[in-house]
């Protein structure tokens, strides 16, 4: 195959790209359009998310791992390349839309004519309003019997302050004007700002790994060229590399001979792992250092969770399984750990609940493992005031993954919990059960716009750690289905944290002790109290089930002794399977934990410590 | 002790997930011919050369005619020696059980009566056991009351039940156990009080008492599942067999095992015989036995199930003189942690003789005897470890199932 020569597409005939929506509103569909029309894949009626191309973004309907394409357009006599850029769909990924987006001078908002601006759409509007990108407003399912696109052109005036007759009124199913959107994407998105005799200067927008040649990295060419047999370094890590191949996405990797400014497209240059080509990186021409593009960071969990096999003699597969996924994605942390309850695991970070999600759902669908989750946690911090402990830590603030390290108030001068700053868009008539529900979870109101006539805009800032286990289930099933939630980064804030612990006829379970909010504290020990009550075997004592804080004890639940469990009947025929039957609950004996001579069985632990899978 | 079952059954209980059989016609003479056939096979093949109980178990055992239940006896007899005073009993249903049926098993060689519902082992119906001991028990009426009897399914009523109580103390006075069912759903402490008091007045010098287990794939249990019937509470249940334990014992009865009762020295030697781990063969559909087959030459204590769809087991018999599924012969370990499930059901325990039959090296006390499980088991009060063997307390009698997975453990681990 001859390789393409990108010459021909000079900076101002370039337009780089996104489409960014809420879930569903249909942006791999326009996308799957966009590439028809332009010729870059065949029309069939086979195409439907072409650029999703993970089994969980299909399922969910999310984009999990961005894709990019290249678009080829002739326009009133010239021919353009517009690249696409796609960008993961929601929130926990921001940091990875945000440089996505740093690659764009443009991108196309679109929203449901029928369920109109949600909570993505506000977010995602913010993110590309604060990078000054030109914003294409397309109102699509125009098709659909309740479309009502008029009302969400209002909508967008409201809320982002877009005249109506900007909105483009699309479907992007039946492909209804959707030539009048790339038409929109030449006219208004202005080309890159860029120079090709500039030394190299290359964005890291995306990494995957191959196999065979590793490392693939996507990057947008912000100065100079690159091509194969190029020396090149990475600001980041100061690692040199010699470049094997570039090419474009069309989606599918297409070599050519180089890439020029403004273009964007794929490079490999034997990195051994996506660490290497983190995103957010620049890369230059060796002893040709330019400035780095602003906005790196490290990925930075903040959701953790435990992850142990669910028998112990599948740990080594699920070890390579954890390898192999964390290959392809390294915003995941992972930490060895062990439960005495769960046995060997790890201890993973997420960018947010999603990602976790998405994270174990991949790992049971394309590595076929069955893991237990333990319910998620939040990084908690403390400023400290103890000499001692500061000199021992070498600094004064800690943060805190394992409630293990909880330093004791005494030498602690604030603790510290993350925030986030919460969307949520609603129907009017749920506002009350909202605002009760927001209130419950310690969140502080931030704004409240109406932006229709019956459409509620919240702003909420939420402790992180009040959101990560069952809200979003809670919000979408007391108002039946219509609220929309999302959230970002917030920082820090002060928070009047304990630690409680769970007792077993006075004996602590370590595994069970949390770090919560004072104000949660009782309900949440009697929960847990009444939960393992439940779950743990009776035995032939009483057993005290109690939640502690220090020496204060806040709910107490207790267990009864047996008084009666022989077996009635046990005759000559009985005698085999009575045997098969003691003989395992004594095999059981040797799994069993212990807490003081409470026997407390690992099914128990599972049961209370596991995160509920959402509905 | 030879153990027959007869498979068959009229209808069948709504608590009963038993191996048994309700067919329109039984070929009662192919099925004699068979039990005949299988005794004889499996008593020359365990060499025993004495027998010391019968047992004709079911099924509904007392459907069967006498002239079969004299035939498996004459079997016996002629392969081993039954001597005149050997335990005979034959489980039987109220409603088959007429004084002259009753009076043509006694002619036939039975001894003892157990009556009531077919409450007891599991999987195995009582087929003939055959060598050392064998008991036959009649059939217990296990409820008294005829709405009780209708939610158990049972064919009789209370009245047949009494009727045939008396009859059969009239023809086995001494020699008829009558079974007791608790824990009934929705019954109440005080229907149970009185309940037992009405079978104290009718009962005779041993009385089986079972709680009322849940059978998965039963027409009951699904019924307490689908939330037609209420379950009884776990502490309901404990009260109700503290009060049974306390009634019986002060009327006189020795509670010699979890779950039976006797006066003036009326125990069951058939059924001791399995809770002292001596030997016995079942014989017919599903029986289970545990002997040596010293026959074929073997010092080694096996463990045996007999076919168990009826057919298949006749066919067997008929080809080759016994229907014999499986064997496993038993390890020394295995048989202790038997003799160890089994022993501490009854009030005697595991002597140390006992104990020594089978662990000629290490004794009782060494095992148990030693820092572990069992010491502490018995600083708590469920155990008792003396001159006399190791045995339950009273208290640790009602939770023996939370003491065995500690003991076997311990047991394991010398």
């Amino acid at each position: 195959q001859e390789k393409l020569d990108m010459s021909m597409y000079p900076v101002e005939s370039i337009r780089n790209f996104s489409i960014i929506a809420h879930v569903d509103h249909g942006k791999s569909t326009l996308a799957d359009r966009l590439l028809e029309i332009t010729g870059t894949i065949s029309k069939t009626a086979r195409n439907k998310q072409v650029l999703d191309k993970l089994q969980v973004e299909r399922e969910r309907g999310i984009t999990v791992k961005a894709q990019s394409a290249s678009l080829f357009y002739n326009h009133e006599g010239i021919n353009y390349l517009l690249n696409l850029i796609d960008t993961p769909g929601h929130v926990d990924f921001s940091y990875e839309v945000s440089r996505s987006l740093s690659a764009c001078q443009g991108v196309i908002l679109v929203v449901d004519a029928n369920e109109g601006i949600q909570a993505q759409t506000v977010a995602n509007f913010y993110l590309a309003f604060e990078a000054q990108l030109s914003i294409i407003p397309v109102i699509n399912k125009i098709d659909l019997k309740n479309a009502d696109p008029e009302r969400v052109e209002k909508q967008i005036e409201k809320l982002f302050d877009i005249p109506t007759d900007e909105c483009i009124r699309i479907s992007a199913k039946q492909g209804t004007n959707v030539e009048k959107v790339l038409q929109k994407v030449i006219e208004k998105i202005p080309p890159p700002q860029c120079n090709t005799a500039d030394p190299l200067k290359a964005l890291v927008f995306d990494s995957t790994f191959d196999h065979y040649r590793g490392v693939v990295a996507n990057i947008a060419l912000f100065g100079g060229e690159i091509a194969k047999g190029h020396k090149i370094v990475s600001a980041h890590t100061k690692k040199r590399y010699e470049v094997n191949e570039v090419g474009i996405l069309t989606p599918d990797e297409q070599p050519t001979h180089k890439l020029y400014a403004g273009q964007v497209g794929y490079l490999i240059a034997g990195m051994k792992e996506v660490a290497e080509a983190q995103i957010g990186d620049t890369l230059f021409l060796y002893k040709q250092p330019v400035e780095p593009l602003p906005g790196f960071k490290s990925a930075k969990p903040m959701v953790f969770a435990g992850m142990y096999p669910i028998h112990q003699t599948e740990y080594n597969n699920l070890k390579s399984a954890l390898e192999r996924l964390t290959l392809n994605d390294s915003s995941v942390t992972v930490h060895r750990d062990s439960s005495l309850a769960l046995g060997a695991g790890w201890r993973l970070g997420f960018l947010g609940l999603l990602h976790m999600e998405v994270f174990n759902q991949r790992l049971e669908q394309e590595y076929n493992t069955s893991v237990i989750l333990t319910a998620p946690t939040v990084p908690y911090k403390a400023v400290l005031s103890s000499a001692k402990l500061i000199k021992e830590y070498g600094k004064d603030q800690i943060t805190i993954i394992n409630p293990a390290q909880f330093p004791d108030k005494l030498s602690v001068s604030e603790y510290l919990e993350p925030t986030v700053l919460g969307t949520i868009v609603t129907p009017h008539e749920y506002i009350g059960k909202i605002i009760t529900l927001c209130q419950d979870r310690r969140a502080v109101q931030k704004d409240m716009l109406y932006i229709d006539e019956n459409r509620v805009m919240l702003k909420y800032l939420f402790p992180l750690n009040e959101i990560v286990v069952d809200f979003y289930d809670t919000l979408k099933s007391l108002s039946s289905g219509y609220a929309s939630f999302d959230y970002e980064d917030a920082g820090y804030q002060s928070a009047d944290l304990i630690k409680m612990d769970i007792l077993l006829n006075g004996n602590p379970v370590e595994e069970l002790a949390t770090i919560i909010h004072n104000d949660k504290a009782h309900a949440a020990g009697k929960l847990l109290c009444e939960r393992l009550k439940e779950t743990i075997p009776r035995q032939l004592f009483e057993i005290a089930i109690q939640a502690a804080i220090g020496k204060k004890i806040i709910a107490r639940e207790t267990l009864k002794a047996y008084r009666k469990n022989v077996v009635a009947k046990c005759y000559g025929g009985d005698i085999t399977r009575r045997m098969k039957l003691l003989k395992r609950q004594a095999e059981g004996k040797r799994l069993m934990r212990k807490i003081g001579n409470v026997e407390v069985p690992r099914d128990a632990f599972i049961r209370v410590l596991k995160r509920e899978p959402d509905k | 002790a030879p153990c027959p079952q007869w498979p068959y059954c009229r209808k069948r209980c709504s608590y009963c997930s038993f191996n048994t059989y309700v067919v329109p016609a039984v070929d009662e003479g192919a099925v004699r011919a068979c039990l005949v056939r299988e005794a004889q096979t499996l008593l020359r093949l365990s060499q025993v050369h004495s027998v010391s109980s019968v047992f004709f178990g079911g099924g509904t055992p007392s459907l069967a005619s006498p002239g079969t239940v004299a035939a498996v006896l004459e079997a016996v007899a002629a392969a081993a020696h039954l001597p005149a005073g050997a335990e005979v009993t034959l489980e039987a249903n109220p409603s088959s059980t007429s004084t002259s049926r009753l009076a043509g098993f006694g002619a036939a060689g039975v001894n003892r009566i157990s009556i009531g519902v077919q409450v007891r082992g599991a999987l195995p119906a009582a087929a003939p056991k055959a060598p050392c001991d064998a008991i036959v028990t009649a059939l217990p009426p296990q409820s008294l009351d005829d709405a009780e009897l209708r939610m158990l399914g049972r064919e009789h009523t209370a009245a047949e039940a009494r009727k045939a109580v008396e009859a059969a103390r009239g023809l086995f006075p001494g020699r008829t156990s009558i079974d007791l069912l608790f824990g009934l759903p929705g019954q109440s402490r005080d229907a149970w009080a009185q309940r037992l008091e009405v079978a104290l007045g009718l009962c005779d010098d041993h009385i089986s008492l079972y709680q009322l287990t849940l059978e998965r794939g039963t027409a009951l249990a699904a019924q307490v599942r689908g939330g037609a019937l209420p379950a009884p509470s776990q502490d309901l249940l404990a009260d109700m067999y503290r009060t049974a334990r306390t009634v019986l014992v002060a009327a006189g009865f020795r509670h010699y095992e979890v779950s039976n009762f006797a006066r003036k020295g009326a125990l069951s030697t058939h059924n001791l015989s399995y809770w002292r781990a001596d030997q016995y063969i079942g014989v017919g559909p599903g029986a289970h036995g545990r002997f040596v087959p010293r026959g074929e030459g073997s010092h080694s204590r096996e463990a045996r199930i007999q076919t168990l769809e009826p057919v298949a087991w006749m066919r067997e018999v008929q080809s080759q003189g016994h229907g014999t599924r499986s064997r496993v012969v038993l390890s020394p370990l295995e048989q202790l942690e038997e003799l160890l499930i089994l022993g501490l059901r009854t009030d005697e325990g595991i002597t140390h003789e006992r104990w020594g039959h089978f662990s000629p090296q290490l004794s009782l006390q060494a095992v148990f005897g030693t820092p572990g499980e069992a010491q502490a088991l018995q600083q708590q009060g469920w155990l008792v470890l003396d001159s006399g063997g190791l045995r339950c307390t009273w208290a640790g009698l009602a939770v023996l199932d939370s003491l065995l997975p500690d003991l076997l453990w311990q047991l394991q681990r010398v």
